[in-house]
């Protein structure tokens, strides 16, 4: 075990990955000084800059150049510093990386990672801070991860990387610094969710760094004697959805949180799902909590209307109890 | 790619790439609108073969090709089947792509071809990327990049020659300058004097030449593919060619000036002109016109054969989308 923050865990998977493995590269805007995060720090001395590749501001290139350089029989790790940013490359990693294998019959394969910090993160207004995460979830071809402790950062990055397919890798931008434990060997499988409590009376659902929130809900909602069992589905596609069923079964009731924006979420596919597979179970009424169908505004007092907060999903898991 | 100094049979080899091109299409146009077994779009190059057969001539299986909508020719003068391309055409089972992507997605990646692409510009990063990993890796392969007059226009052209200069990297650009991009005549939405200048701009080498003279195509690519071999940056060639039909196989193409396809069609046929310099240098008549028909044959074969061929079974819609999360294990 190590101590790492979010941002330390990925960058060792990286370093372990590129030791492991030479056909392991880095490429993005600003990698040599680091990464706009820190993310990348020291690498470049590490590894040279033909594998910790600087680049000019060309969104498209990165993206469709890394995606070349995939089928060339490299592994890419695609940089796009702002998830927002990511979107100057929709046709490279939606039409293109996404589509190849099936399109061209099973030819190609893109074995790459491109990472996407996403999320709110101080009064960085409405082009620096969406979630987006659904919107990938939606399209075929693609593996979506949402990390959301350091060690699901190390393990998942490392389990990215190895994947054969390409892995939209989100990492959240608030909790680069948050600190954990971290072990080194412990794997991860895509599609498998953490349990981060256990509880008896209702399931909370979550991802990313929303799942933090709901653990501290949780203990919250301990205090007034309410069991609440989190979920944090790690992965989006494919998500463990045996996972929150059986939960859901034990519990009666569900509460699905996400940063994003609610309408259209990937919420509403969990609450769907449970109502097909396992609608008998509910004990109450179903609650979602999201941001509203506005934008991210730069003053604080606006952006906290966006923001998904403890207090929200205490309340939501009280209204599943009638409470 | 034929001895050096024979320049004849390099000739003849060129006039046959062109037959075989331009009877593949003329098959494949009338698999569409006779025969109606090809069920999607389809934009034939008819009239632009000495660019596809020229260019391709300098470069062996394993070099990488990218290419667009309008790839047919590009994608045979690489080395693909025809039949396998037919099948795909047809949607069929042992089609290039297992029927899946049809005439705009036609790929091979066992000659080297990683696409043609249904998204105007997009290959042009794709393949700058490709030629960044061939260098990364320290191969001697190179790539091929061939896009229209009209894709210089989206922002793909810029961020992947910009990058390409800046990482010095083996490709080659070839801009198929048809004068057309769909049903508007490029000229009328072009800021300055498009490929080669815009190139040259960023410091690349661009070369132009007559897309239609076959022999002039293939020696201007042999002295930039040598350079681009021997470590040399990236650069461009453009080719002035024709669009002699419509978009696609079923536009009547009726907004083009009176009498311009006709005029191309008369004086400036790449097969007609490449036969009358070979009749100058000896070859005769009967030989080309046995050239001529060959390939007739040969394509008139593989639509008849493609057809024959079944659909690809039913299961193939959820199969090689990804290994994690497959469709094929669960979909919903
Ligand atoms: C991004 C994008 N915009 C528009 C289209 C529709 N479209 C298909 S081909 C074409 C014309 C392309 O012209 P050019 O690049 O000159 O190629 P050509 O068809 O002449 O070979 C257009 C507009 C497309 N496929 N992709
Ligand atoms: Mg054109």
């Amino acid at each position: 075990m190590e101590k790492m923050t979010y941002a330390q865990a990925a960058r060792e998977a990286v370093r372990d990955a590129m030791n492991a493995d030479k056909s392991v590269w880095c490429v993005g805007e600003d990698l040599g000084r680091g990464g706009v995060f820190g993310q990348y720090i020291g690498l470049q001395d590490e590894f040279g800059k033909e594998r910790i590749v600087d680049t000019p501001i060309s969104e498209s290139a990165i993206m469709g150049g890394a995606f070349g350089a995939a089928m060339m029989g490299t592994r890419p790790i695609v940089e796009m510093r702002f998830s927002d940013f990511a979107l100057c490359a929709t046709d490279e990693l939606v039409n293109q990386i996404a589509k190849a294998r099936f399109m061209f019959g099973g030819q190609s394969r893109a074995p790459m990672v491109v990472r996407k910090p996403m999320g709110l993160w101080r009064s960085s207004a409405a082009q620096h801070s969406q979630s987006l995460e659904s919107w990938y979830v939606h399209i075929p071809g693609l593996v979506v991860a949402c990390p959301a402790t350091p060690q699901d950062n190390y393990s998942m990055m490392k389990a990215a990387i190895e994947c054969d397919d390409p892995v939209v890798y989100l990492e959240h931008k608030n909790i680069w610094l948050l600190e954990g434990d971290v072990d080194r060997d412990q794997g991860y499988e895509f599609g498998t969710a953490v349990r981060r409590c256990e509880g008896q009376d209702v399931t909370l659902v979550s991802w990313s760094d929303t799942a933090n929130v709901c653990e501290k809900a949780a203990a919250t909602l301990a205090n007034q004697n309410i069991s609440a069992e989190v979920i944090d589905l790690r992965s989006l596609w494919p998500w463990d959805k045996n996972a929150v069923l059986e939960s859901v079964r034990k519990t009666g009731r569900l509460v699905v949180a996400h940063e994003s924006v609610q309408v259209g979420g990937f919420g509403g596919e969990v609450v769907a799902t449970v109502a097909e597979h396992a609608g008998n179970a509910l004990r109450g009424p179903v609650r979602r909590v999201g941001a509203p169908r506005s934008l991210v505004a730069y003053a604080p007092n606006l952006e906290d209307q966006m923001r998904v907060t403890e207090a929200m999903i205490v309340a939501a898991a009280k209204e599943t109890m009638g409470l | 790619m034929p001895a050096v100094g024979d320049n004849t049979a390099r000739a003849r080899a060129l006039l046959t790439m062109m037959e075989r091109i331009r009877a593949f299409e003329e098959q494949a146009v009338l698999a569409a609108e006779r025969d109606k077994l090809v069920l999607g779009a389809i934009h034939p190059s008819i009239g632009q073969e000495a660019t596809a057969a020229g260019v391709m001539s300098n470069f062996a299986i394993d070099d990488i090709m990218l290419s667009t909508h309008r790839g047919h020719g590009h994608t045979l003068a690489k080395g693909a089947d025809p039949l396998a391309m037919m099948r795909e055409l047809l949607g069929r089972q042992g089609g290039c792509c297992g029927g899946k992507g049809g005439s705009m997605h036609i790929a091979d990646f066992g000659v080297g071809m990683l696409g043609a692409n249904g998204v105007v510009s997009a290959n042009i990063v794709i393949a700058t990327g490709a030629a960044h990993g061939l260098k990364m890796q320290g191969s001697d392969r190179i790539v091929v990049d061939v896009f229209g007059d009209g894709a210089i226009n989206r922002g793909p052209f810029l961020e992947g020659l910009n990058w390409a200069v800046v990482f010095d990297l083996p490709i080659l650009y070839v801009c198929e300058d048809n004068r057309y991009s769909a049903t508007t005549c490029t000229a009328d939405m072009m800021a300055g004097k498009g490929a080669a200048v815009r190139a040259e701009a960023l410091g690349m080498r661009a070369t132009t030449v007559d897309g239609n003279d076959a022999l002039a195509v293939a020696d201007a690519t042999a002295e930039i593919t040598a350079r681009i071999r021997a470590g040399g940056p990236p650069e461009m060639l453009h080719a002035l060619t024709y669009r002699r039909g419509g978009h696609t196989s079923f536009d009547p193409a009726k907004y083009k000036p009176a009498g311009e396809a006709e005029e191309q069609t008369a004086l400036n046929d790449p097969i007609n002109r490449l036969r009358d310099t070979l009749a100058l240098q000896g070859l005769s008549v009967a030989e080309m016109d046995t050239i001529h028909n060959e390939a007739q044959a040969e394509m008139i074969d593989v639509l008849t054969e493609a057809a024959k061929t079944p659909f690809p079974p039913d299961n193939m819609a959820l199969e090689d989308v990804q290994d994690i999360g497959s469709p094929a294990q669960e979909a919903y």
